[in-house]
């Protein structure tokens, strides 16, 4: 009898335990930030993000304290200097060494390109579309996600999270398992199919480091320039035209957060929840 | 017990060498990817995995379906299963392995494969995949190999043996439960984004895997004299009925949330992989041929194991029915699902993907590997079965 009833004490006292235990578990592998965050994203966009915490969302979604870097980009700017978006382009393969594979094959590694409206945003309305969208081609890259599919993917931590909300990726830890490239639902990923040096742009940019075949690769929005206080190459390559706005996304006071303020913005298939730091002006 | 696979007739040597020459040719082809990168394949920037994760994924599931002989034999004391267990256990090994080596040809910087382990992440389904393949692997290979060793020595199986018999239960259903996880948890491929997967995976595996099993066992029988017993071929027909009507059903429901829902990120890829896919005037229709195939074949396979007569009469039809069905359900798992779900790509732009020959041979060449390894493993068991016998 008493023996039984310490069975049954151990038994039950270990249930509890484990049920105690296991939401801290669940929440570590779904390397769950979404929380409150997600009644945020919903579908309308990342136009709330911008706005001033309302009524009905909880009261600790104020400000975040860190950097989460974040990117405007006004495609009607780019619309109006039709040269500018190849120049974004240009600037980025010059920085980065991206090696020049042909355009439009399978081995093609692109970190920022032009691609047409419904490509850009498969998941807006497309019916009856006016001239202007039909027309016009839209600068896509890495959204350096707030909750990234790919960071959540990798197996090895290659791609993970910076402290200032980039999503980064280590080229020399990555395995090749490309399992990134699957979980990654806007294509920003490429893979180094055959021997990169090979066909490296000329001239090539000596800063930046060597990459190798085997690796995934992706836009970093210019770490390297962004410790140097510079700012991105594509967003320099804009100019003073305001095409790119570049900033702090959890500084309130920052010009980034002015523009989204002021502006009607979209992003990027926004009910998947991944909350990208990429806006666009249309 | 390794002696019993050194001795074998001229078929027996003939066989295996012709699986030699394919591995030969697999690998020098695998040398060649090695030094070139993975560009030598049919892969690329939009279907980024092909014929070796397609191939990774089926093979996951005929290693699971081993368990459909483990379970009745060890749970339900299912007695006429006990001659034919261990071919689930060996099958079981020699498919794990042919995973391990799929994976391994499918990275691009193999070298580094062990950063899996030297930086465990725990929210990557990848790392538990790992972790579940080479333990399900691990407790075949002491499974497989004590009981057959008691059994050849007369004397009955140490009893913590069957802890890790227990344990590999459970194994079984989570390798390709965790596989499924690979796919559909990821955000934005509307195809793999289904609950269904995982106990769709094991539908399909539960036929594959046991209607491999019942294939070799009709060989073994004209080959090597080795009988499994009518009664427990019987059994495993009506194993692998059940689990592939389920799977019928399961992918019958897909289309039914496509179609009816209406949605189009649900009709996409079913429309890709069994019509074609319309886009801006070009009807893209690569896989259509063989999803039409493994339709044709799962009704043929399913006919021929429900009638009374080819299933108990004629081993002929018998052993034919469980071909059709192992190479339809190939068809859906190991052609269509993976190759499937990246069409169209994240920007709804539409690249068909076909593999290189340089690709098809290593293909070629881990599966003949798969089978020199089941055909030694099988030839040891046969071996061990005839030496009790006399």
């Amino acid at each position: 009898m008493d023996k039984n009833r310490r069975n049954f004490l151990k038994v039950a006292g270990i249930s509890t335990l484990a049920g105690l235990g296991a939401p801290a578990i669940v929440d570590r592998v779904i390397s769950g930030k979404a929380g409150a965050d997600v009644f945020a994203s919903g579908g309308n966009g990342g136009h709330h993000e911008a706005e001033a915490p309302t009524h009905n969302e909880p009261a600790h979604k104020e400000e975040k304290s860190g950097t989460r870097y974040g990117l405007v980009i006004d495609t009607r700017k780019f619309h109006a200097n039709p040269e500018l978006g190849e120049k974004c382009v240009h600037a980025c393969n010059q920085m980065h060494n991206i090696p020049q594979f042909p355009e439009g094959s399978k081995n093609e590694i692109k970190w920022i390109w032009l691609t047409n409206y419904e490509n850009a945003f498969p998941e807006h309305s497309q019916q009856f579309r006016d001239k202007y969208t039909e027309d016009n081609k839209v600068l896509v890259t890495c959204n350096h996600c707030e909750n990234p599919p790919c960071v959540r993917a990798c197996p090895t931590k290659a791609t993970y999270k910076s402290k200032d909300g980039i999503t980064m990726m280590d080229f020399h830890r990555c395995i090749g398992c490309r399992f990134c490239m699957a979980a990654c639902p806007y294509g920003a990923r490429s893979f180094n199919w055959l021997e990169p040096k090979t066909v490296l742009p000329n001239p090539t940019n000596p800063d930046y480091p060597r990459r190798m075949r085997g690796v995934v690769e992706k836009c970093n929005f210019c770490s390297d320039r962004l410790v140097l206080g510079e700012q991105p190459a594509c967003v320099a390559a804009t100019g003073n035209s305001g095409a790119m706005i570049f900033g702090n996304l959890n500084d309130p006071n920052s010009e980034i957060r002015k523009v989204l303020k002021e502006n009607f913005t979209i992003q990027r298939k926004p009910s998947l929840g991944t909350n990208p730091s990429v806006f666009y002006i249309v | 017990m390794f002696e019993k696979a050194l001795k074998g007739n001229t078929n027996y040597w003939i066989w295996l060498a012709i699986l030699g020459v394919f591995m030969a040719i697999g690998g020098m082809c695998y040398v060649y990817q090695y030094n070139t990168g993975l560009g030598t394949t049919g892969m690329g920037r939009d279907i980024s995995w092909g014929v070796y994760i397609s191939q990774f994924t089926f093979l996951v599931g005929v290693a699971a379906g081993g368990v459909m002989l483990v379970l009745p034999y060890y749970i339900h004391n299912f007695k006429a299963f006990g001659r034919i267990t261990i071919l689930g256990e060996f099958l079981a090994i020699a498919a794990l392995i042919m995973c391990l080596m799929f994976i391994i040809a499918d990275l691009g910087q193999p070298i580094r494969a062990l950063n899996v382990l030297l930086y465990p992440t725990p929210h990557s389904m990848l790392f538990w995949d790992m972790i579940v393949l080479n333990g399900y692997l691990f407790l075949n290979i002491i499974c497989g190999w004590v009981i057959l060793t008691a059994e050849r020595k007369g004397v009955k199986p140490p009893k913590w043996v069957y802890i890790f018999v227990y344990i590999s239960i459970p194994f079984a259903i989570s390798i390709h439960t965790v596989t499924a996880m690979l796919y559909c948890g990821l955000p934005g491929r509307h195809f793999w984004l289904s609950a269904i997967i995982a106990p769709r995976f094991l539908a399909s595996a539960f036929a594959a895997g046991p209607a491999l099993i019942v294939f070799v066992a009709l060989i073994l029988k004209r080959v090597a004299n080795f009988d499994a017993g009518k009664e427990a071929l019987n059994k495993m027909v009506t194993i692998i009925l059940y689990a592939a009507i389920i799977n019928v059903f399961f992918v019958g429901l897909e289309f039914f949330v496509g179609y009816y829902s209406n949605i189009p990120g649900h009709m996409h890829t079913l429309e890709y992989l069994f019509f074609g896919l319309e886009h801006h005037g070009h009807v893209y229709n690569k896989l259509v041929p063989f999803m039409w195939a493994f339709v044709i074949l799962c009704i043929a396979g399913i006919t021929l194991l429900a009638i009374p007569y080819t299933r108990k009469e004629n081993e002929f039809t018998l052993g034919l029915g469980c071909l059709m069905l192992f190479i339809s359900l190939w068809l859906d798992k190991g052609i269509g699902f993976v190759l499937g779900g990246f069409v169209p790509n994240p920007l709804h732009e539409i690249v068909e993907y076909s593999p290189s020959l340089n690709e098809i041979m290593i293909t070629i060449g881990v599966w003949c590997t798969g089978f020199f390894i089941l055909t030694i493993l099988y030839k040891i068991a046969v071996g061990v079965e005839h030496e009790i016998e006399h």
